[in-house]
């Protein structure tokens, strides 16, 4: 492959990997730590929110996140003709 | 049927399948032993990844952490679950490209240095065997108090098993008996915590069964809010800003850890492709996943059984599970004011119950009135946690020994039959060496397994990222880094963890952390002291260059070479 549509390649992974790391950041560090506490008197059914993201909501996000991921590399793998025959 | 009866039939019958599945996927040469051969599907990669990961800790302890933690559990969940984020987004798919069998092999050939190599082995070696003498300390706590033979007993019968199919099958073996003991253990994880849901809020699923209702009309999180306040205890889900900090560096070392330990890293090894890579990291995670959201719910339902059934209550009506377990010395009951009930409470002046973490899991079902063969099912799960991650640990220090330094560093000539012959011998000598210092564990090991994970984050984490995404990056920076952040990890952590002998105090830790979050820091100096050192000193050779441009891009993923 041309060096320049590598690095084309490599800055549209990047791109991808820090739109996909700041959600991770903020469902984890933010909403279950950081906001935790002023997310609290917002309820969801019986969970304190800031509680449910700590315990429950960021886990299931971090799986979306790599689901997510999969995807979208395969996707760019095919668009730049990088994919696995 | 008794318990026992139960816990005889289930128990072995295990053994025979994880036996039988050992004989099946037996290893003929070195890529299978160390790797599988490099064939295994993403899906059965994912359940490996899951059991191997979660180890006794996971499955015994962590939901009655979380139980006696309330908010401040989450830390744990979070960071045992967030660092496969890291790994399948920054790892993962960049290591099968690269194509080797180890993390010593990586560091090795991109940094260009044996000295490199040697650093990332004894790390290895440091940070695995550690880790495996508490999962052989696992294995014979839960045979002594489960079939009523003696501890050291249990860690011969745990020996046998892993030695068999450890020895013979190597990974091969390995991953394909740990995708059976994930359904083994994910099953008797979710049935008991299925039945307790649907007791107490009427839901079927635990994750949504904490947010529920009791019979009562009051919210299952409220209610405990209130019995904690009232008992002196702080609520269940308020988070102590206090420690806010400590909580962001703890959570942070888990995560990276996590994504730094190499028997996890391994893992992604087995698979034939890049894709393979990223899938499996996401189906690992899925599968930690279950336990992993299921664990809180657990934790939430016993603490407000436990607080229900034995808060000022005469000890003469409790049930016979309590003096059951008051007898294998999880509880105790010390009647201070001499009134025959039970005062369970926050201060440690009036209280007189001391309940041990591990009895949430153990003896939920018991507090429930499950059957006997549910309590047996929870035993056969315990098992299967510390068994499979014990295998996976012994297998790194085993490669780290025949591989990287016989075949890679002493002896380069040997070979394939003999490295294999190697393999097995090194496997056979690690799984004895672990369960003799899991009869006989130093004081220390308890306190270090928790804290394995900041010495990973502090060492690989950044030494691999760094390899694969800053080009720039020289075997100077590299090694430096590694070194300068175990070393500053290391000594933090002795110098404030009293049970090591250091000498500092609460007081003394920089910013609030603790030294289980130190990692976090160290991680950071690592990062920068790799950066400033590399800029200072020459770029990497060209060859070397030109292998980051190639993992960079996922074509041409051969299997796993040599």
């Amino acid at each position: 492959m041309q060096n320049k549509n590598l690095q084309l390649y490599w800055r549209r992974n990047l791109k991808y990997l820090l739109i996909l790391l700041t959600i991770w950041f903020i469902v984890s560090y933010g909403c279950g730590i950081i906001f935790a506490e002023s997310l609290n008197t917002i309820k969801l059914g019986g969970f304190p929110l800031g509680f449910w993201f700590a315990q429950q909501g960021s886990i299931y996000v971090f799986v979306i996140l790599i689901f997510i991921y999969v995807r979208l590399m395969n996707q760019l793998d095919k668009e730049f003709d990088v994919d696995e025959k | 049927m008794g318990v026992q009866t139960w816990t005889f039939i289930i128990v072995g019958f295990t053994f025979l399948l994880y036996i039988g599945v050992a004989i099946w996927a037996r290893a003929g040469s070195t890529k299978e032993f160390y790797v599988a051969g490099g064939g295994v599907s993403p899906l059965a990669n994912g359940m490996a990844t899951a059991a191997d990961w979660m180890s006794a800790a996971s499955y015994l302890s962590m939901a009655g952490l979380i139980s006696f933690m309330g908010y401040g559990g989450s830390q744990y969940l979070m960071g045992w679950t967030g660092g496969y984020v890291l790994l399948a987004l920054l790892l993962a798919p960049y290591l099968r490209k690269f194509g080797k069998f180890t993390v010593p092999d990586f560091i090795g050939e991109r940094y260009y240095s044996n000295q490199a190599r040697i650093v990332a082995l004894i790390c290895a070696i440091f940070v695995s065997f550690t880790y495996v003498v508490g999962q052989m300390k696992g294995v014979g706590v839960a045979f002594a108090r489960f079939l009523e033979v003696p501890f050291s007993t249990g860690i011969l019968i745990g020996i046998g098993i892993v030695f068999f199919y450890a020895v013979l099958g190597g990974m091969k073996g390995i991953t394909y008996t740990q995708v059976a003991q994930y359904c083994v253990l994910i099953f008797a994880f979710t049935v008991p915590a299925v039945f307790i849901s649907l007791q107490m809020v009427g839901n079927p699923i635990p994750q949504l069964g904490m947010g529920g209702t009791l019979s009562d009309g009051t919210y299952l999180l409220d209610k405990l809010n209130m019995l904690s306040t009232d008992l002196g205890f702080a609520a269940y889900t308020e988070s102590g800003m206090d420690n806010r900090v400590n909580i962001f560096f703890i959570t942070a070392a888990l995560m990276m850890g996590t994504a730094g330990l190499p028997h996890v890293i391994v893992r992604f090894f087995t698979v034939p492709k890049v894709k393979d890579a990223r899938i499996s990291a996401g189906y690992a995670l899925l599968f930690i996943a279950l336990l992993y959201t299921t664990a809180p719910a657990v934790a939430a339902f016993a603490r407000t059984n436990l607080i229900q059934t034995v808060s000022e209550q005469p000890y003469e009506a409790m049930p016979p599970w309590f003096t059951k377990w008051e007898g294998a010395e999880l509880l105790t009951f010390d009647d201070k004011n001499n009134d025959g009930i039970i005062q369970y409470v926050a201060n440690p002046v009036v209280n007189e119950l001391t309940i041990d973490n591990d009895i949430m899991v153990l003896a939920n079902p018991e507090i429930a009135n499950l059957p006997a063969w549910v309590i047996a099912l929870v035993v056969a799960g315990g098992l299967a946690a510390a068994l499979s991650t014990a295998a996976g640990l012994l297998l790194v220090i085993a490669t780290s020994i025949s591989h990287d330094l016989l075949k890679n560093y002493l002896r380069p000539n040997i070979s394939e039959k003999g490295e294999l012959m190697a393999a097995r011998i090194a496997i056979a000598v690690a799984v004895v060496a672990a369960g003799l210092a899991g009869m006989n564990p130093p004081g220390f090991v308890a306190q270090v397994v928790a804290l394995a994970f900041g010495l990973a984050a502090s060492s690989f984490f950044p030494a691999i990222v760094l390899g694969i995404f800053d080009k720039r990056m020289n075997k100077e920076g590299a090694i430096s880094g590694m070194i300068v952040g175990i070393v500053f990890t290391s000594i933090y952590i002795w110098y404030f963890k009293p049970q090591l002998g250091g000498p500092g105090t609460v007081e003394g830790h920089w910013f609030g952390i603790s030294p289980e979050g130190i990692g976090t820091l160290g991680m950071m100096i690592n990062l920068v002291v790799a950066l400033v050192v590399s800029r200072m000193t020459p770029a990497p050779p060209q060859s070397v260059q030109a292998i980051v441009e190639d993992i960079r891009i996922p074509r041409g993923a051969g299997g796993a070479t040599h």
